[in-house]
């Protein structure tokens, strides 16, 4: 059982818990994820590291009410468990010499955040890109702020309620074009990557994404997380979650992603009309 | 009855104790019920007894068998366990998943001949593993203040540690899920090795002293440096196992509900999909499923399609029925419960449907050839012959290599397809270091894995005795 000894409310469904985890806190690194079985019928859910502490024994992870695992977790407290969480898994992020952008999209934004501030404590110039539908949704800002300077991040909403209407390829090539960054990292929805990616391309400019298909054991044993990078086939959970982003196959991995919506919305409707044997 | 006047009775082999195929066919229940006691005695009072058993031969780990049927026929139960414990820890589970046919019952000498009937050797096994209160408490030694590391708790990983237990050693297993046995849990389906019989092994070595860390996935949380040094380990048994799934490399091997095999059983055996949505994992409960492979695996898969309610479950295989690796009992009871046997074809494309899922494969029908290297005959394509059968689940089962887990443990040295390098006693290029199973071998059966773990455990005790 892993305790649950913080818990943050950012909107209506984003929610950080700080887990007591010391054994995980002192190996995770920047990319990596964990995955979390919340009681005893729970499914096993991969959720990226936000942040992690060595000394205090804790790592975090952020996660967006969407499903029934999530719908299920948002109702735990600090004090109470989870039932299983392993990790670290999956390849650190690759931190090349030169200036970056880290692109973060909606939840993404908490994969980016401790990508972005390990690239900052190594050295590197940082410029952060962060783009949300609307100004609720818009995750980390503090954070990102406490790491970077003001001209430093971009905020782009889809509806402008907040920093600048529209989406994230806009400040990107700009600051490509400047000549302002030399790699981007970016992490969100399969369509925000992809053109996130076009837009690298245009510019030759090297481009890493974070991928994020259904996983199961997470470990390369079940291959559910397969993607498609230069026509290989290859498994996020083990090989990555990092890849080339110029090299991945967006329509294999969206019709994945994809491939559990109707039992999802089964399993969240049985839940919310409390069918499950086993809530919490 | 004394063993000296002992005649054997002649007749046929007892048959299996087996539930009706087509009602079993519907739900997860253990297909085989085992022996009774009455089965039991029967099917050992046909043991010829032979000076020279070739049953042992035939066993992988050597266990004494005409020995062990010899205190079933005396209904000394106990006894029989703990001559079978000498080489083997665990009959439960070998009595039924071991491929008794090529090894123990394939050298019996009743099983020359026309009519084939050698003794039920895998059956009585099970049996008295069954019963594992009626053997003696191993003996164990005092304390002798050395830690080993344990990494994975399948069948090698779980002999090894209670070995280790009993030979005074301080143990720790680590596992990556988060419930121990490994391919036994997530593989291996409950209709054919229940998981109570699992658990009753891993809590059993807890009874021993053994520790249990789980969700720990070795490589990535601690390695092999760390374990022996800050974590002040003695000596490390690395038993991953070997389970990164092979590609088929054919085209539209990524779509939707195409599985490989691996995933396909572990949402059920692990995650209990079959119970969706009480348990939150799901899965695809195809009405057309096609499984390519011919192995154990791939009577696993297609088994529980037909438990998932497919009304056509079909096992598709390169070659014939005749080299089919799987176990034989498998083989039948997956034509028993109505599974099709589609013998000689190769997969060359999945075909996707309307809403991107898998709705079909484009398959090569062949004819034997010339044996290759193993010795079967090849599988020879027939010119034009291409036909489509369709399906909305596809699974391939055709094999496994190693993950990248001991390269990350690290420490020591690997082959170039990411085994790892031991000798005859698991000993690797690292003097603390032990390692066996498949992620030394490759994939191959339970009872080899059971048998490395318990050379290493003696090769370790061994070592240790020495300082």
């Amino acid at each position: 059982m892993f305790k649950i000894i913080d818990k943050t409310q950012f909107s209506e469904k984003v929610f950080k818990f700080r887990i007591e985890a010391p054994e995980m806190a002192k190996h995770a690194h920047a990319g990596q994820f964990l995955m979390v079985r919340a009681n005893e019928c729970g499914e096993r859910v991969p959720f990226t590291f936000a942040d992690w502490n060595a000394e205090e024994g804790w790592i975090e992870f952020i996660f967006m009410v969407i499903g029934k695992t999530t719908t299920l977790l948002s109702s735990y407290e600090a004090g109470d468990c989870i039932q299983d969480v392993t990790g670290p898994l999956g390849c650190p992020t690759e931190m090349g010499e030169g200036k970056w952008a880290v692109i973060g999209g909606g939840v993404g934004l908490a994969i980016a955040f401790p990508v972005a501030r390990q690239l900052v404590a190594t050295g590197h110039e940082v410029h952060a890109i962060m783009g949300a539908r609307t100004k609720d949704l818009l995750l980390l800002e503090e954070q990102f702020r406490s790491i970077l300077p003001e001209d430093h991040i971009h905020i782009t909403t889809d509806d402008g309620s907040y920093g600048e209407k529209g989406v994230v390829t806009a400040p990107e090539e700009r600051l490509i074009a400047a000549g302002d960054v030399d790699h981007v990292f970016c992490v969100g929805p399969v369509p925000m990557m992809k053109f996130a990616t076009l837009t690298a391309q245009k510019y030759d400019t090297p481009i890493i994404a974070s991928l994020n298909p259904i996983m199961v054991d997470g470990t390369g044993m079940c291959g559910c997380c397969r993607v498609q990078v230069d026509g290989k086939t290859k498994f996020a959970c083990v090989d990555g979650p990092d890849f080339d982003a110029t090299k991945v196959d967006w329509n294999d991995l969206r019709a994945r992603q994809a491939a559990y919506r109707t039992e999802e919305g089964q399993s969240l409707k049985a839940y919310e009309e409390a069918n499950c044997a086993c809530q919490k | 009855m004394s063993e000296v006047t002992y005649r054997p009775v002649r007749g046929p082999r007892t048959p299996d104790n087996e539930e009706p195929a087509l009602e079993r066919a519907r739900d997860f229940r253990p297909v085989d019920k085992g022996y009774t006691k009455e089965m039991a005695i029967a099917e050992a009072n046909r043991c010829l007894n032979c000076k020279k058993p070739s049953c042992v031969e035939g066993c992988p780990v050597n266990i004494n068998i005409p020995k062990f049927i010899e205190a079933i026929r005396a209904e000394e139960f106990g006894r029989g366990l703990d001559i079978i414990r000498e080489d083997s820890m665990l009959p439960a589970i070998c009595g039924r998943v071991c491929p008794q046919e090529n090894q123990c019952e394939g050298k019996c000498v009743l099983g020359r001949g026309k009519n084939p009937q050698p003794i039920a050797i895998g059956q009585l096994e099970r049996f008295l593993g069954d019963q594992p209160e009626l053997a003696s408490k191993p003996a164990m030694k005092p304390a002798n203040g050395k830690k080993v590391a344990i990494i994975g708790s399948g069948p090698s990983g779980i002999t090894c540690a209670g070995e280790l237990a009993r030979n005074g050693f301080d143990v720790t297993v680590f596992e990556a899920f988060f419930t121990g046995g490994g391919v036994l849990v997530y593989g291996i389906p409950e209709f054919r090795l229940p998981k109570a019989v699992v658990k009753r092994e891993i809590d059993g070595l807890q009874e021993l002293g053994v520790k249990f860390e789980f969700n720990s996935v070795m490589g990535r949380l601690a390695d092999a440096e760390e374990l022996l040094g800050e974590k002040g380990f003695d000596a490390i048994y690395v038993a991953t196992g070997a389970g990164l799934p092979k590609f088929l490399n054919i085209p539209g091997e990524n779509l939707p509900n195409v599985f490989f095999a691996n995933e396909y059983l572990t949402r059920v055996n692990l995650m209990k999909a079959n119970q969706f949505p009480e348990y939150d994992t799901p899965t695809k409960h195809g009405k057309n499923v096609v499984v390519f492979g011919g192995g154990n695996v791939a009577m696993d898969a297609v088994r529980t399609a037909k438990r998932l309610g497919a009304e056509r479950a079909i096992i598709a295989y390169r070659r014939t029925e005749a080299e089919m690796p799987a176990r034989k009992a498998e083989l039948h009871h997956a034509k028993q419960e109505g599974v099709e046997v589609m013998p000689l074809v190769a997969p060359l494309e999945f075909l996707e449907g309307e809403g991107g899922n898998v709705c079909g494969v484009r398959v090569q029908r062949c004819e034997l050839g010339e044996p290759d290297d193993s010795g079967r005959r090849r599988p020879v394509p027939i010119e034009g012959a291409v036909e489509v059968i369709p399906c909305d689940v596809a699974i391939s089962a055709i094999g496994t290599s190693a993950n990248p887990f001991a390269k990350l443990i690290g420490g020591m040295e690997l082959n170039k397809w990411g085994y790892i390098v031991a000798d005859e006693d698991g000993r690797t290029t690292n003097p603390r270091i032990w390692a066996g199973g498949d992620i030394v071998t490759g994939a191959a059966t339970v009872i080899l894995a059971m048998g490395a773990g318990k050379k290493a455990a003696a090769s370790i005790t061994a070592a240790f005795a020495e300082e």
